[in-house]
């Protein structure tokens, strides 16, 4: 403290170091947050379901995506991210998960939304494993924070299933 | 500013800061908005700059004692001769 530049530095560490602190206690204060999203997807139409060139399958769905995420958004929440992605078991993998839609939700006002849409990502498979499967449907949120940790969550929702023949 | 007024300076700022700091966490968080935390604390940071930063008149209430200058010139510094450097010539006292 001896002298003007002495002290203005003193000041301005210190105001930083301090911020550093109410950010992390910024994003400690999400985990207070329960949250209770609620999520329905319908598949309205299989609008085409074809075996392309390459031997893979693919289809085109037509759906209605319709949610209540308004209670994700904290005081601390920039953004969330949301995706569609169907999952389903073949014999080569025992997973696969491909991503149908994604959004970017910025406010709470815009987080009660329901869309009718066809996939915006093709659903396409590794293979010719696609007739007559049954597949998930999930909804997963990125919950992208101002400071501090992202959440990621998700809801499944069981059985959709594929026709036996080629449309 | 004199060294009372360093160390009155030294825990205004901290104390300031802590409890804009404070301040703008509670508020924030209970309205619900982050741009509310971040310009409570902005505002508090440039506030305590301006109360403790600069050298106000508040600060230099202890001032230093220096000497008299008569009793100053009884004491008078040690003369150096620059021509007689070989030799170390004892300094002078009264």
């Amino acid at each position: 403290m001896h002298s003007f530049g002495y002290r203005a530095n003193a000041v301005v560490t210190f105001a930083v170091t301090i911020l550093a602190v109410m950010c992390g206690m910024a994003s400690l204060s999400d985990n207070f947050n329960s949250p209770s999203p609620t999520a329905d997807v319908k598949v309205l139409n299989i609008n085409w379901f074809q075996k392309q060139p390459n031997g893979n399958d693919e289809v085109s769905l037509t759906l209605n995506i319709s949610a209540d995420l308004s209670s994700l958004f904290t005081w601390n929440a920039k953004q969330v991210f949301v995706f569609v992605a169907a999952e389903y078991e073949t014999p080569q993998n025992a997973l696969n998960q491909v991503s149908l839609w994604d959004g970017i939700i910025q406010s709470k006002e815009h987080a009660k939304f329901w869309i009718h849409t066809t996939n915006k990502y093709r659903f396409t498979d590794q293979g010719n494993n696609l007739r007559g499967k049954d597949f998930n449907l999930t909804l997963h949120w990125h919950i992208m924070p101002k400071t501090g940790k992202m959440f990621a969550d998700k809801i499944v929702m069981t059985g959709y299933s594929l026709p036996e023949e080629y449309r | 500013m004199d060294w009372q007024g360093q160390k009155g300076a030294e825990i205004v700022m901290q104390i300031m800061l802590v409890v804009f700091a404070i301040a703008g966490l509670g508020t924030g968080y209970t309205i619900g908005s982050f741009p509310t935390m971040m310009l409570t604390f902005a505002g508090g940071v440039v506030l305590t700059a301006l109360i403790t930063v600069p050298n106000w008149p508040f600060f230099n209430r202890h001032p230093l004692k220096w000497l008299d200058p008569s009793e100053a010139e009884r004491h008078p510094k040690p003369q150096v001769d620059v021509a007689a450097a070989s030799k170390k010539k004892a300094p002078k006292h009264k």
